[in-house]
């Protein structure tokens, strides 16, 4: 749910861009929303039935919980099940799908429904107040998210240090996202023309590493919201600069996303973090793909606590069987090319990371009954 | 109400349904206010006599959590719900009985006010309680307090009131804004503080089909939006006969702070339960005159169900939904518990 359903004058503004578009547009293009909140909202409001024909989306793998390689989740369910171990994450990792199991999906709810202790967080300081509380156990909190919530962590990172405690540590799974849309652009057979690339992640970061993205890549990448006026802004101009045959950064998320980002988050963020090359599910590694604790805070991730956790995260290893989330991340399938999406594959009983997560873009056509 | 005696102790124990005396001083001084009839408290059964007609006879069961939130608690809907399921059969709602389990450590206060809203609801939807029973369960093995409530009414309709009853061409209708309920149980759930608090709709759904009624609308169907919300209710409407059921967005009605508290949480209003508003299905011809009885109470006509295409077989039931945008996609019923125990 995002904007409000009968409010007129978004209604005639958006029919309005949507006419515009329709006739700026005198070629095929295919363009591609970065971000699963925008996924999400372009199923949500049907609006990609409003484009003309040949203005084509795909769905980007902007969903953190999507791209956490099955590795990373294994190794939390291996911490999880150690007696002194407390892990903690967000809600929607505790249902992604490890490596094929044979005991179930293979996810962290499994691990606590065998008696492991596995705790939901709504923010990364409750990992510290919950060590705090239980100074006789070792909490290990699962860090994921794009740029967006990586200065949080950070900010948990520079008090758990300051605070000394010996009983926390991090299993640190954050990604950077203009790393992966190189990747997709240089990937054989790439099709995206042109980006909408997530207004919260430039909200922090700015447009910087997207300028060198454009610039590079001769690629238009048009800096977007979330609500069906954003989306429709940038769309018009995204194909605007695709038709003259330029390629730069525009920000059509003006009204949040400033030049510049948020320079007190990107500080703290770049204080505790570097980029690292890192697997994505469904990419394998990508360089600078990843954040990595800086030498200074090292002491906090899990591999340096517990010397003998399973080896880290393996190069993108895919989820067996029918699944096809690895394609779908990439841009490369829809979510009903998959012969299991609706069927064996369901929010209740997912088989595949993009089906679990709230910006996935398997459960955002599940659940606005997008079916063929 | 009767002033009750002083109770021995503030809360339930397990002796208070053990059949003893404690028993019989909780029957005396907190639930004979219940009953029209009060001596028929003691007997196994009530006797009734009923007016001569086809019945309906229905059951519920209440479990909802938290007990008590804005605008009602677990009482208020034990009566008006299992009395609006008798409504949504065309049945006039005439008595009801009433199962209490209870659990040790209940607050007497708080089973006061259960009751107290009980009477009210009872008063308000035209029902009389006629027999019930009571029990106490030791504490942990219950969540407070559930109520069962069974019903019976007398059918005011010679067609039956059904799914299979729906013809394409027909009208859908609401009987009023929506997800009011499932707001106010979510707010009470998650201590949201909103300014002005936002009361469950919880309200009798009879008065408003008996108006239907007395305006001559045909009824070829009634569904109240409880569990699942619009949602659900439209896909098992068009399930059973394969019909199509198109629905226009911008026309269902959502009060502005539902709408805001949706949006902050990501929920779908048309997946928020209702406790006091319900669908109707009628004729084309009978449309204008549905919408003259329904509108006054914020009532809308929200769409329509789809002719069946020309040489197509009979389409599996869906819904449609088109939006303010003018773009249409399926609508489905939410998937896994968006709220657990809402009613």
């Amino acid at each position: 749910m995002s904007a409000p359903l009968a409010a007129t004058a978004e209604v005639a503004a958006v029919r309005e861009l949507a006419a515009e578009l329709a006739a700026i547009t005198t070629r095929p293009w295919t363009l591609m929303e970065v971000c699963g909140g925008q996924t999400h909202a372009i199923v949500r409001w049907g609006l990609d039935q409003l484009l003309p024909p040949g203005l084509r989306l795909i769905h980007g793998p902007g969903c953190p919980v999507c791209v956490t390689p099955a590795a990373t989740i294994d190794a939390a369910r291996a911490l999880a099940r150690r007696p002194e171990v407390i892990l903690c994450s967000y809600g929607d990792m505790l249902r992604v799908p490890g490596s094929a199991a044979d005991d179930g999906p293979g996810d962290l709810l499994g691990v606590r429904a065998e008696g492991g202790d596995v705790r939901l967080l709504t923010s990364p300081l409750e990992a510290l107040a919950l060590a705090r509380r239980h100074p006789d156990r070792q909490v290990v909190f699962l860090a994921v998210g794009f740029e967006t919530t990586a200065p949080a962590t950070a900010l948990l990172v520079r008090q758990a240090m300051a605070a000394g405690a010996a009983n926390l540590s991090l299993l640190a799974a954050h990604v950077r996202v203009p790393p992966a849309m190189a990747a997709i652009l240089v990937a054989e057979g790439n099709q995206v023309q042109g980006f909408l690339a997530a207004g919260h992640v430039c909200a922090v970061m700015g447009t910087a590493e997207l300028e060198q993205l454009a610039d590079r890549h001769r690629v238009p990448v048009v800096v977007s919201g979330f609500e069906p006026l954003d989306l429709m802004r940038g769309l018009v101009a995204c194909v605007r600069q695709l038709e003259r045959g330029e390629a730069r950064v525009a920000n059509a998320y003006g009204r949040v996303v400033r030049q510049q980002g948020n320079p007190a988050a990107r500080a703290l963020l770049e204080s505790v973090f570097e980029p690292v090359d890192r697997p994505w599910r469904g990419f394998g590694v990508i360089p600078g793909g990843g954040l990595g604790l800086r030498a200074p805070f090292r002491s906090l991730e899990a591999g340096a606590r517990f010397s003998d956790m399973p080896g880290g995260p393996e190069a993108g290893v895919e989820p067996a069987g029918v699944c096809i989330s690895g394609r779908i991340l990439q841009g490369r399938a829809r979510p009903m090319d998959c012969p299991a999406f609706g069927t064996a594959c369901t929010p209740e009983h997912p088989l595949g990371a993009p089906m679990v997560s709230s910006e996935g873009a398997c459960a955002a056509y599940h659940r606005y009954g997008r079916r063929g | 109400m009767a002033e009750p005696a002083p109770p021995a102790t503030p809360r339930i124990q397990l002796a208070h349904g053990g059949g003893g005396t404690l028993m019989q001083q909780l029957i005396d001084a907190e639930l004979r206010c219940l009953y029209a009839d009060p001596d028929q408290v003691l007997h196994d059964a009530a006797r009734l006599s009923l007016p001569h007609g086809r019945l309906a006879f229905t059951t519920d069961s209440y479990v909802v959590q938290p007990l008590e939130f804005e605008g009602g608690d677990i009482g208020t809907l034990a009566v008006t719900g299992t009395a609006n399921d008798l409504a949504m059969a065309g049945a006039r709602p005439l008595v009801l009985s009433l199962g209490l389990i209870l659990e040790e450590g209940l607050e007497l206060a708080l089973l006061r006010r259960i009751v107290s809203s009980m009477v009210e609801a009872a008063r308000r939807c035209g029902v009389t309680i006629v027999t019930g029973d009571t029990k106490v369960v030791e504490r942990g093995k219950g969540d407070g307090a559930f109520l069962n409530t069974s019903g019976i009414g007398l059918l005011q309709v010679d067609a039956p009131i059904d799914p299979l009853a729906i013809v394409p061409g027909d009208q859908l209708l609401v009987s009023g804004d929506l997800g009011r309920h499932g707001v106010a149980i979510l707010a009470a759930r998650h201590g949201l503080d909103l300014q002005p608090p936002l009361a469950t709709d919880c309200m009798p759904l009879w008065p408003a089909v008996e108006a239907l009624l007395g305006a001559g609308v045909r009824l070829h169907c009634l569904r109240d939006l409880t569990r699942g919300g619009l949602a659900s209710a439209l896909q098992e409407l068009a399930a059973p006969g394969g019909l199509e059921l198109l629905v226009e967005e911008e026309r269902i009605p959502v009060a502005e702070p539902v709408r805001r508290t949706c949006e902050l949480l990501g929920f779908d209003p048309l997946h928020l339960a209702n406790e006091g508003r319900f669908l109707a299905v009628v004729p084309e011809a009978d449309r204008q005159r549905a919408l003259e009885v329904l509108a006054p109470a914020g009532g809308a006509w929200i769409g329509r169900v789809l002719e069946a295409g020309p040489g197509a077989g009979r389409p599996r039931g869906r819904v449609l939904l088109r939006t303010p945008y003018g773009s249409e996609r399926v609508l489905v019923p939410l998937s896994g518990e968006l709220l657990p125990r809402i009613c």
